[in-house]
């Protein structure tokens, strides 16, 4: 997918005026956040996650043997393990299976890795027709490709008058408004795509090193159609997102789930070992892995290592106070959120996301709710100081810090500065205390007042006050005569 | 308690307070007096670097944070009426001195004695009751540093119903973001705006007389757009003025 990043600025602007989006924002918090703090009254949230960063520490740490054995094991099932280093070679490689097994049809079950690969654009390039079987991601699908604005709810941007428009229009049928029967207009639609297609591609939540399986976490059941039907599985995911064992991968579904969807179990859990064996009803005949490192490595021994553990739940961004007004799209690239707006630099290059690790309050929330507990504040901390010594951030900024951090080594200098700010702001506030305009703080001013300083400097009346206060004391320590 | 057994307070000021808010200043010290501590404002006290180091300029932030480290040696406690600042020293500048066992080292030792001032009062002097008189309605805001970074939450509200004739009226999602973010509002001005919006919304659906919060960031950014959106009603007050007497 192509990095847009650069156009934040100018897409939030867009987002924040657009009253539908604004409301359609709302159900994350009605929805997922409540239903998260209740999934995690079930279980021992702190004991579950400190063994859940214990397991994916222990997979990334040594990623390399974990890889191999995994490539090992899903070999000797049958299944054929491809490496690519960057999204374009993955792409390459599923079109070449695709070409090799001679395939019209893809359907696809949800993967954000292949939105890293922008693989429905490469098949259809190659002659071959993808289908998004998710009913969000073929909401979008059917929509002139609109790009997924949230990892787990693709179209959360959408409420169900523009699906009922959308389906309407496309689908050449009466307009629908109920769920059931709209959700049902799609699988009719989607039905004969699954009977003939002859590949399918998933994602991979996990793979499991020992058994060389894939786990797929999914709730519509399309998973299976993409994987039982076709004669080919090719499954797509993130070298980062292997496990060493079944008994890791029993830790992660117990967080997975409750953290993004507040589920305690989603409705469908896969593990897919292996293609169909002699004998077996059902499985595809080939099956191929394709693992990406697209940027990944790059991480590993780094500062940033510690994202490597994300397990794309999703709760960083329903619970940032940002996200919540702007949406994903205006982040610009695949991974919005919190946790995008550490991949993208990462993956995508800083240089392309310039605003993406400073568009974020700190609050802290995501790093509360995060169920591998990746310090996502330090890490968009750390992303800011890289910026900072590879000059990417504005002239202006830069001096403006230089002044202040002159100043504040300077305790005198120090004084006399904010006691003029001081006077002055006292000054501008007049009568009612408050600023409607200030010179540096249109940002600030535009939207809020600023209150004016309620009395001189502490560091001035604190001078008086103890001035006053040595006056008694010496007067009553001559005590009475 | 007598004189020798006064536990000798630093107390750390904070830019904001100095610059926009002495009276928290005063009230903080008021607190602490109240409970038995000889206080000390260490003097060329600027700023903790918090902006600095948020900014990226880890080296500026270096500097500030080793002065403001030999400012606070040699106390018994060190007190702080903000959640942010402390944050910043308690928890941030172990990251920042992590090259240097040095400082590390006067760090840790100083570390567990540094306080948020409702944590300190609440935790350590355990204050029973208060040495001023606040009545009315008001509703609590979390300011994000303090409640994530040092676990301040019930610290406040415990003091604050200790207060006779004061009633707290819980907000709804009183533990999200105001949308200050220190900078942050200047840059995404729009956005912040946006964010300030919901709290603003949240903290006038409880019909309280003010909004008691204890982080200078915050309470800039929230009553400026109180009064921008035009309500001039709603009080927005330090925790340590309204402690001290102030509603």
């Amino acid at each position: 997918m192509q990095v847009q990043s650069m156009h934040f600025q100018a897409r939030v602007g867009e987002k924040l005026a657009d009253a539908r989006l604004q409301k359609n924002l709302k159900r994350l918090s009605e929805k997922f956040v409540t239903a998260r703090t209740q999934a995690m009254t079930e279980i021992d949230f702190e004991a579950t996650r400190d063994a859940a960063v214990e397991r994916r520490n222990r997979a990334i740490d040594n990623l390399d043997i974990w890889l191999e054995l995994f490539e090992k094991k899903a070999t000797e099932q049958g299944a054929k393990v491809l490496f690519a280093e960057n999204a374009a070679q993955a792409s390459d490689l599923v079109v070449q299976i695709a070409k090799k097994h001679k395939v019209k049809t893809v359907t696809k079950s949800k993967s954000m890795v292949s939105e890293e690969m922008a693989l429905n654009e490469a098949l259809r390039q190659a002659g071959v027709e993808p289908v998004e079987t998710d009913l969000g991601e073929y909401i979008l699908q059917i929509n002139d490709n609109e790009a997924p604005s949230h990892i787990i709810a693709p179209v959360i941007h959408k409420d169900k008058e523009e699906i009922s428009d959308l389906f309407a229009r496309v689908h050449e049928k009466p307009r629908l408004t109920d769920i059931p029967q709209l959700t049902r207009e799609a699988r009719e639609e989607l039905r004969p795509k699954f009977l003939k297609a002859e590949m399918g591609v998933t994602g991979g939540n996990f793979v499991i090193a020992e058994t060389g399986s894939v786990a797929i976490v999914t709730n519509e059941g399309n998973e299976g159609m993409c994987t039982i039907l076709p004669r080919v599985h090719v499954v797509v995911t993130g070298i980062e997102k292997v496990l060493p064992t079944l008994e890791d991968f029993a830790t992660m579904a117990r967080l997975l789930t409750r953290s993004a969807t507040g589920q305690s179990v989603s409705n469908y859990i896969s593990l897919l070992t292996g293609t169909k064996a002699k004998g077996e009803p059902d499985g595809p005949t080939y099956l191929y892995f394709v693992l990406v490192d697209g940027g990944r490595t790059g991480l590993l021994g780094s500062e940033f290592q510690e994202m490597l553990r994300c397990i794309r739940c999703g709760a960083c961004m329903n619970h940032c106070p940002v996200y919540q007004k702007i949406g994903g799209h205006a982040y610009g690239w695949v991974y919005p959120g919190p946790m995008g707006s550490v991949l993208t630099p990462s993956y995508a290059g800083l240089e392309n996301a310039l605003d993406l690790p400073q568009a974020a309050t700190l609050c802290g929330e995501c790093h509360v709710v995060c169920p591998v507990k990746i310090p996502l504040p330090d890490l968009l901390r750390k992303l800011r100081e890289r910026q900072f010594d590879r000059h990417l951030r504005p002239l202006r900024e830069r001096w403006a810090l230089w002044a202040w951090g002159f100043a504040a080594l300077r305790p005198n200098l120090y004084r006399l500065i904010t006691g003029v700010a001081n006077r002055f702001l006292r000054l501008r506030g007049g009568r009612s205390g408050r600023i409607a305009s200030l010179p540096f703080a249109g940002g600030w001013t535009h939207y809020r007042d600023m209150m004016a300083p309620s009395g001189k400097t502490f560091t001035d009346r604190y001078a008086v006050w103890q001035a006053k206060k040595a006056f008694v004391r010496s007067d009553t320590r001559v005590g009475p005569r | 308690m007598t004189a020798e057994s006064s536990p000798r307070v630093a107390l750390y000021v904070t830019c904001l307070v100095d610059l926009m808010r002495p009276d928290i200043g005063f009230a903080a010290i008021k607190l602490l007096e109240f409970g038995g501590c000889e206080v000390i404002v260490p003097p060329e006290q600027t700023c903790c670097g918090q902006p600095a180091f948020n900014a990226g300029d880890r080296r500026t932030a270096h500097r500030l944070a080793e002065r403001v480290l030999a400012q606070l040696e040699g106390y018994d406690y060190v007190v702080v009426p903000s959640g942010s600042c402390a944050g910043m020293i308690k928890v941030h500048y172990a990251d920042l001195f992590s090259d240097d066992p040095g400082l590390k080292q006067r760090l840790t030792d100083i570390s567990s004695r540094i306080y948020e001032l409702t944590d300190f009062l609440h935790s350590v002097l355990k204050l029973e009751n208060l040495p001023g008189r606040s009545a009315g309605c008001i509703t609590y805001h979390d300011s994000c540093s303090g409640l994530r970074e040092l676990g301040v939450c019930d610290q406040p509200r415990a003091l604050l119903q200790k207060m006779p004739g004061l009633e707290i009226r819980e907000m709804k999602d009183a533990r999200a973001c105001c949308g200050f973010g220190g900078t942050f509002a200047l840059k995404y001005a729009n956005v912040s705006s946006a964010i300030v919006d919901e709290k603003v919304g949240n903290i006038q659906a409880t019909g309280s007389q003010a909004v008691v919060l204890g982080d200078l960031g915050c309470m800039l950014n929230i009553e400026g757009r109180l009064r921008r959106l035009g309500d001039h009603k709603t009080q927005v007050l330090h925790v340590a003025q309204v402690l001290a007497g102030d509603l």
